[in-house]
């Protein structure tokens, strides 16, 4: 299969490629590792007249220390993300799910920030950023501006960027010394997750002084799962009360049907899950 | 568009089609026709090559992400005439039947004992979830890794990939994988 012609320009800054989106008009489309995107112009879902590739951008690859939190280039590779030695020390849920995203290959080519900026509710880094409340910085033609975690994911595939801005940097408040886990359900090994659940918890003392969860794929956008985090916060670090406290992970959600769940599936998912997130976060 | 790629150790100089996807400039173009297209949808792995060094699907990158990159293909990877270690423990351990996940499993292979030269049989099937094979239920693929892994130590790394530079010493009996 191959995709429909299209222009392709490779800017080395920031904002060369910013201008080059803002001149090529709505039927342009910015490429970042492609692993998302070559499979759908491969079949034709969109038939973009121009590419902007980011993949030549040096200033938005590589994670740095900035302060109270990490700067993740956009650009930023999932095999790179994983090796971090910061994201591994402040953000460790932001590893752990980067480690079961796809496969080694899609992994050296795939983005950070393309992910998040696809915006695919089944995409796996999406419920880390949101339960670590990281801001998501965008360079548009009138400079730049910050969006937080909780507004920058709209809806299905979409999200607050505009047509001419290009998701630059995201900033990930540290979480030194939290301990965490991903739990995804999936068909087979590459599939999509069909409910996934991002949870880091603090601990202190044998009690859970904070905890964060947020869950995948029971929304068009990922959501948190505060009526957890409020069940938990202050107790023990116990099997029986994560067990009790993950029961309320599906409440409030109406999840979508599709050709893996339904929607009461994904919400007996989401409780399950919940549970292992939890139980293995908090080393139970 | 004009692109300049290494392939196997030689410098190309090619205009392409800004929509020609890196596979179809490997064996179109370039005639390296041991790598194969299976699914077109980005699972199945045949297509895998070394872009830089790291592995990648090659059907899901276009020829000209790959400009100024170095490519390898299962085509470079024998030294005069003799296997590579990996595709010689394929060979002895009959880790294929049809072949045709072959060349991505050699690649994605050499790529995770570069990134973990001893894998366990688990860190094996993990490395291999991005290749998929029809016929063999992987059990000897898993085999001829880990034999690979044994026969190559210490270490087989990118520089097993050097062209213009002998490679990791490996002695001949290793290579011919023992006496026979
Ligand atoms: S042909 Fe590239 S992954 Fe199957
Ligand atoms: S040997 Fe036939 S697909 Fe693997």
């Amino acid at each position: 299969m191959i995709p429909a012609a299209f222009d392709y320009v490779a800017p080395t800054t920031v904002d060369s490629a910013v201008r080059a989106l803002a001149e090529a008009g709505d039927e342009a489309k910015v490429i970042a590792g492609g692993q998302s995107l070559l499979p759908v112009l491969r079949m034709r879902l969109a038939a973009p007249t121009k590419l902007i590739d980011l993949g030549r951008i040096p200033e938005m690859r590589g994670v740095r220390d900035g302060g109270d939190h990490l700067v993740i280039g956009a650009m930023t590779t999932h095999y790179d993300v994983q090796r971090d030695p910061l994201v591994a020390e402040h953000a460790e849920l932001i590893k752990l799910a980067t480690d079961t995203v796809a496969d080694p290959q899609v992994r050296h080519r795939g983005t950070f920030g393309g992910s998040l900026a696809h915006a695919d509710p089944a995409g796996d880094l999406l419920a880390p950023a949101l339960a670590l409340d990281a801001r998501f910085i965008v360079s548009g033609m009138d400079g730049r501006r910050t969006v937080s975690a909780a507004d920058f994911f709209v809806d299905f595939f979409t999200t607050a960027l505009h047509q001419a801005e290009i998701l630059v940097e995201v900033h990930v408040p540290k979480h030194t010394g939290w301990t965490a886990h991903y739990e995804k359900f999936q068909r087979v090994a590459q599939a999509w997750s069909i409910v996934g659940v991002a949870a880091t918890v603090r601990a202190e003392a044998g009690k859970i002084a904070e905890a964060r969860i947020a869950l995948t794929n029971m929304a068009s956008v990922p959501i948190r799962a505060t009526a957890v985090e409020d069940a938990l916060i202050g107790k023990q670090a116990t099997a029986e009360n994560i067990k009790s406290a993950a029961e309320h992970a599906a409440e409030g959600t109406s999840p979508t049907t599709d050709g893996n769940a339904d929607p009461a599936y994904r919400q007996h998912l989401a409780r399950v899950l919940t549970s292992r997130a939890l139980t293995a976060a908090a080393g139970v | 568009m004009r692109i300049t790629v290494t392939v196997d150790g030689i410098e190309y100089a090619d205009d392409v089609e800004p929509r020609q996807l890196l596979v179809h400039y490997l064996r179109d173009k370039l005639g390296k026709v041991g790598t194969v297209v299976g699914c077109d949808t980005s699972n199945c792995g045949s297509c895998t090559v070394h872009l830089d060094g790291h592995s990648v699907k090659s059907c899901s990158v276009l020829a000209v992400q790959a400009h100024g990159s170095e490519v390898t293909t299962i085509e470079g990877l024998a030294r005069d005439g003799k296997l590579h270690p990996v595709q010689q423990a394929f060979h002895d351990n009959h880790a294929l039947q049809c072949g045709f996940c072959t060349p991505g499993m050699i690649m994605q292979s050499i790529d995770l004992l570069a990134d973990n030269p001893d894998p366990d049989e688990a860190a094996v099937r993990h490395g291999l979830e991005g290749n998929l094979c029809r016929c063999t239920g992987y059990q000897n693929i898993v085999k001829a890794v880990r034999d690979a892994a044994h026969q190559m130590r210490p270490g087989a790394g990118p520089e097993v990939e050097r062209v213009d530079e002998p490679h990791v010493s490996r002695t001949k009996s290793q290579i011919s994988g023992g006496e026979r």
